[in-house]
């Protein structure tokens, strides 16, 4: 199309081109809500991490509200998911390693699709010490439109998501270097 | 959104699958459009996977030598499936020093080229954000338009399906065969330009574009001086070539 044009054409076509082209930058750099942070709560980085409380495996309550000011790693797994049981051994090492830092891990387990009972026995297993949370209902899968498993949520000391990782095992590199990003925000 | 695909049981990331699938069409059409009498067969297609193994392999090498020490501890995430764990400057640097050797050795011009693999280029804008899409990725402003979708809380412009029309109309200015030319390059500064003109209008329905001084998106003025330059381009090509 722009090859076939007459030379003074095109001329005249390109300096429109960057004359609008640069007015209409000026005018979208204006737009309402264009790039501003919406500051409301959406499983994505970027947004607030949805409020959830819930009871863990030991029966105590623990909410994500309380942990504001660490850094929060919230991983949702069930005992039967492969990729799930294969990362938490690097959780655990992770958790054991930056906890004194101000690092945490929610290991929220999708109850609903899974046995309190095999959830407390991968557990123990495992030796996990980091908080296990129960899922009940699903309505934190749901609120964090969770869609495979396991699902992570990496959340900065001032409750906004930095990343958000669907699937894995993550390799603890990966862990690593996600957490010592968190723990750059931690005061 | 549709970020996996539930085969049999198991969940498939779909938003890789489509970036794929349109590296491979684009690819494989690339391939069969090139001039047979400047490529031989399968040769775009030997380039275009280079480039991308190399892509893979440096953006790899880039994020470890960037974090030595994670990956000291843990060796074995060197070759683990984390799409994280990944240095995209690395990777593109890598991939375009692998093209150029494999042109090189193959004793490829630049400018036909670049015409040649133009498809690929245009088949891959087109796949990149009905990936976005599927993910929710590089998702929209706020909107309150009848064609609006909800997405991370609130109606958003579904910019990414703008986007993926863009560059199907961009597919099919480009596609091979629509014009006669004998300019070489003039394929490949036209996509830069019909993309970087693309980019410049649809950007402004982003809602999660990095700003640059006085609220400025970045992604704007980068593709203005790339649009600047391929127009620039097009003009020198059109001087250096007589018209018919």
């Amino acid at each position: 199309m722009l090859q076939n044009l007459p030379p003074n054409t095109f001329r005249l076509v390109s300096f429109a081109a960057l004359i609008l082209g640069a007015a209409w930058i000026g005018i979208s750099a204006t737009l309402p809500g264009g790039t501003a942070n919406p500051g409301i709560p959406a499983p994505q980085a970027g947004f607030l991490a949805p409020e959830f409380t819930l009871t863990t495996l030991d029966g105590s309550t623990l909410a994500l509200a309380d942990l504001r000011g660490q850094a929060v790693l919230v991983n949702v797994w069930a005992s039967w998911c492969l990729p799930c049981r294969a990362e938490m051994p690097a959780m655990q090492a992770m958790y054991e390693e930056y906890a004194s830092q101000g690092f945490t891990i929610l290991a929220v387990n999708s109850t609903i699709q899974d046995s309190q009972s095999q959830a407390a026995e991968f557990v123990a297993e495992h030796n996990l010490t980091f908080p296990i949370l129960l899922d009940l209902d699903g309505h934190v899968s749901a609120l964090y439109q969770v869609s495979a498993l396991p699902s992570s949520f990496f959340i900065l000391p001032d409750g906004t998501i930095q990343e958000v990782v669907i699937g894995g095992p993550m390799a603890e590199a990966l862990l690593r270097t996600r957490i010592e990003n968190l723990l750059a925000e931690v005061d | 959104m549709l970020p996996f695909l539930n085969i049999f049981g198991a969940a498939i990331a779909f938003p890789p699958l489509v970036i794929l699938a349109g590296l491979w069409i684009g690819a494989t059409l690339a391939d069969k459009h090139a001039p047979k009498d400047r490529f031989a067969p399968e040769a775009i297609f030997n380039l275009i996977f280079v480039a991308f193994a190399a892509y893979i392999i440096g953006g790899r090498l880039g994020y470890a030598a960037q974090n030595p020490s994670a990956f000291s501890q843990d060796p074995i995430s060197l070759v683990s499936r984390n799409f994280g764990l990944f240095d995209p400057l690395s990777s593109a640097a890598l991939a375009l020093i692998a093209a150029l050797i494999f042109g090189q050795r193959k004793q490829f011009t630049l400018l036909p080229t670049l015409d040649a693999l133009t498809p690929a280029f245009a088949v891959f804008m087109l796949a990149l954000p009905l990936a976005n899409f599927a993910s929710g990725n590089a998702f929209g402003a706020p909107s309150q338009l009848p064609w609006a979708v909800e997405l991370w809380g609130m109606a958003r412009h579904p910019v990414q399906l703008y986007e993926a029309i863009g560059a199907g109309l961009i597919v099919w200015l480009v596609w091979p065969g629509k014009q006669e030319t004998t300019m070489d390059g003039i394929t490949f500064f036209q996509f830069l330009a019909y993309s970087a003109l693309a980019r410049l209008i649809f950007e402004a329905f982003r809602g999660s574009s990095p700003v640059l001084l006085l609220d400025l998106r970045a992604a704007q003025i980068v593709a203005w001086i790339i649009l600047a330059g391929s127009l620039w381009g097009i003009y020198k090509l059109k001087q250096s070539y007589p018209s018919p």
